[in-house]
């Protein structure tokens, strides 16, 4: 993709926009299912931030009540120091990019653009003049210049994102928030737009909140994650924080892919089908327990700290070694496992295991049958 | 060959063979003259059998006037107020949802589902003289049944599904996700209704418009029970051609309803018209769906 001119970034966003976001204590029911529990959160002036979560994590329902489309039971936002849970739709003035775009498919891509302009009081709205020049603009800002008689149903996927993109900010927004904004495309216009969106967002310094279920997305394009499950947020960091050092069960099976060995904390040991885990218990209490660890953390007959065996089922050869697939004694999921030819495995033998930066998580019913569905939803 | 084999076995059984498809054809075009050309030929023939003069004369008789005169007026009436209701019952039914939604789109229906004689029964038995308001309207000197608004209200009734009935699937598949950015971009309501959501429904609307004031005019049974047939001030076309008929009237008759089938024809063809309009609308959506 092109790069932006910077005349064009300029025009469209007069200066630097400094709101934070700031949400306090928000809760959501729809009927008897809570889609937001308790949700607060701090967004910086200007930070990228993405809204990670599962189908049903209360992601979208939290951006909604940012943009003023859904109201809370409770809780409050500021955009800066402005008490907005009060404030219609219209008054936040926020830039919505909708997960199809909800572009208005009877007007040409000029009048989707100029909507925003032309709706706005008498006093307040642009001259003709000036409405067309900011249009002209934002096409240029958004590489669509010459397309503006068009009508959305002559656009590609990837056009009419940014046309919906250019919509929004067309009103100058305090913030733009956007909903699965590359959901409907194909991996590889997605890939363009993230780099893209992340050009813009740099130039304009718009404090930009976007909602993903796509977690290499998430990592990809966010200053900070936010991991909603089930309306609560399980963590707020940056991508490495939430690689490194995952806050919860969920939070570890769902950004990336993790192995859980279901243990047993007998003394502070770690007790793994009756051998003994050399796992740092961090003073958890005895009880049924949970290990996680990295598929990428997993060595074929090291000397770690892991002491696991397992069977290799499979073995097929790849460039620079083999990869084995492996089933672990008294853990229902194989694993694979690359590694170099040297390993010594065989087909049909047993192996030793070791594994490296394992945390464990105490294991309770509820958080449990919880990353599972995320699990499975990945 | 193993992938010719499916693809004939298809044509195959989509295609009949030559007999049965002219059969079926015959059948349909046979069956269409002889119940719907004949007699729509009949009524014309008939109204012109003793010359344009006579049919003419026909329709400027004073009663005939007044019977077109208020069949104009009713629809007039009824078609605004159907569109009001209309847009608002489907507005509330696609964009909201509410307790009892299922029992209002059900009861939209109530009209085209119920006789329209008993339509017209039930508003003499609310407004008649001998009715649960009768007292009342007589008190205040207001006449309702066996006048003008009896019949424009049994109108409405009969009618009111029409608008109703054609706007709500099409804006359920619209949802409210055009009207939510037009908020967001800071339009007010109204702008928003007359900016995105108008110009979305508009040939669907327009449609509802057509066959409404077409059932409007055309509204025989409920109309009749309300209107007590007095000549000159409470007959519309349709009880105007009944009674000529009864009267043995034939050419006054047939004047006065080739009038109505004219309108008819009229609407029809309105009607392909929007459809051949609304269809290029309807695959363009189609076409950005899959």
């Amino acid at each position: 993709m092109p790069t932006l001119s910077r005349d064009a970034l300029a025009a469209a966003t007069d200066s630097a926009h400094g709101f934070g976001i700031r949400i306090e204590g928000v809760e959501q029911d729809f009927g008897s299912y809570p889609a937001l529990r308790d949700v607060s959160l701090d967004i910086a002036p200007g930070e990228l931030v993405a809204l990670l979560g599962p189908s049903g994590s209360g992601k979208t329902t939290l951006l909604r009540v940012i943009a003023g489309l859904n109201t809370p039971d409770r809780g409050a936002v500021y955009f800066g120091d402005e008490h907005a849970t009060n404030l219609s739709v219209q008054e936040r003035r926020v830039g919505f990019v909708f997960q199809n775009y909800a572009l208005f498919k009877h007007m040409t891509v000029a009048d989707n653009i100029a909507f925003g302009l032309k709706a706005r009081p008498r006093r307040s709205r642009p001259s003709r003049v000036a409405i067309y020049q900011r249009v002209t603009e934002l096409l240029e800002l958004v590489q669509l210049e010459g397309l503006g008689e068009r009508y959305p149903a002559q656009l590609s996927g990837g056009q009419r994102q940014r046309v919906a993109l250019a919509r929004a900010l067309a009103i100058e927004p305090r913030v733009l928030l956007l909903d699965e904004p590359f959901g409907a495309l194909d991996a590889r216009v997605r890939k363009d737009l993230r780099r893209w969106l992340r050009e813009i967002h740099k130039k304009t310094g718009l404090t930009t909140v976007f909602v993903t279920h796509d977690q290499d997305e998430a990592m990809e394009l966010a200053d900070r994650v936010v991991v909603l499950n089930q309306g609560r947020i399980e963590q707020v960091g940056p991508p490495e924080e939430l690689y490194d050092h995952p806050a919860s069960p969920f939070v570890i099976s769902f950004v990336g892919e993790a192995v859980a060995l279901p243990v047993k904390v007998v003394d502070g040991h770690v007790e793994f089908g009756g051998r003994e885990l050399h796992v740092d218990t961090h003073g958890l209490r005895d009880g049924a327990a949970r290990v996680f660890f990295r598929p990428a953390d997993i060595a074929i007959g090291g000397q770690g700290v892991g002491d696991l065996e397992g069977r290799v089922e499979s073995l097929r050869r790849t460039a620079g070694g083999v990869r084995a697939t492996i089933a672990i004694d008294g853990y229902d999921q194989t694993l694979e496992i690359d590694s170099a030819l040297s390993s010594g495995a065989k087909l049909g033998g047993r192996i030793p295991l070791s594994f490296s930066n394992a945390r464990i998580f105490p294991s309770d019913p509820i958080s449990d049958s919880e990353f599972k569905e995320a699990g499975d939803g990945i | 060959m193993s992938e010719a084999t499916p693809a004939r076995s298809h044509t195959n059984v989509r295609t009949e063979a030559p007999a049965t498809r002219l059969t079926l054809i015959l059948v349909a075009v046979v069956f269409l003259a002889l119940f719907l050309l004949a007699p729509l030929g009949v009524v014309f023939t008939q109204a012109l059998q003793k010359g344009f003069g006579a049919f003419a004369k026909a329709l400027a008789d004073d009663d005939a006037v007044a019977a077109i005169k208020l069949t104009l007026l009713v629809a007039a009436i009824a078609v605004p107020v159907n569109l009001l209701f209309g847009l608002a019952a489907s507005w509330s039914i696609a964009k909201f949802s509410f307790p009892g939604k299922s029992l209002l789109i059900t009861l939209i229906d109530l009209p085209f589902s119920v006789s329209p004689v008993v339509s017209g029964l039930v508003y003499v038995l609310v407004f008649g003289s001998q009715g649960v308001f009768g007292d009342w309207l007589a008190a205040h000197d207001i006449e309702i049944i066996f006048a003008v608004p009896g019949i424009v209200l049994a109108t409405i009734f009969v009618t009111f599904p029409f608008i109703a009935r054609e706007l709500i699937p099409l804006m359920q598949e619209q949802g409210t996700v055009e009207e939510e950015a037009a908020l967001t971009l800071g339009a007010s309501g109204f702008h928003t209704f007359v900016a995105v959501t108008l110009p979305n429904i508009k040939w669907g609307l327009l449609y509802g418009l057509l066959l409404c004031n077409a059932r409007a005019m055309g509204e025989f049974g409920a109309v009749s029970v309300v209107s007590g047939h007095i000549r000159g001030l409470t007959n519309t076309i349709p009880l105007q051609v009944e009674i000529l008929y009864n009267e043995y009237n034939s050419v006054a008759a047939f004047a006065l309803a080739a009038l109505l089938a004219s309108l008819a024809l009229v609407t029809l063809g309105l009607k392909t018209f929007l459809e051949w309009r609304h269809a290029d609308a309807l695959t363009g959506r189609a076409r950005r769906r899959h």
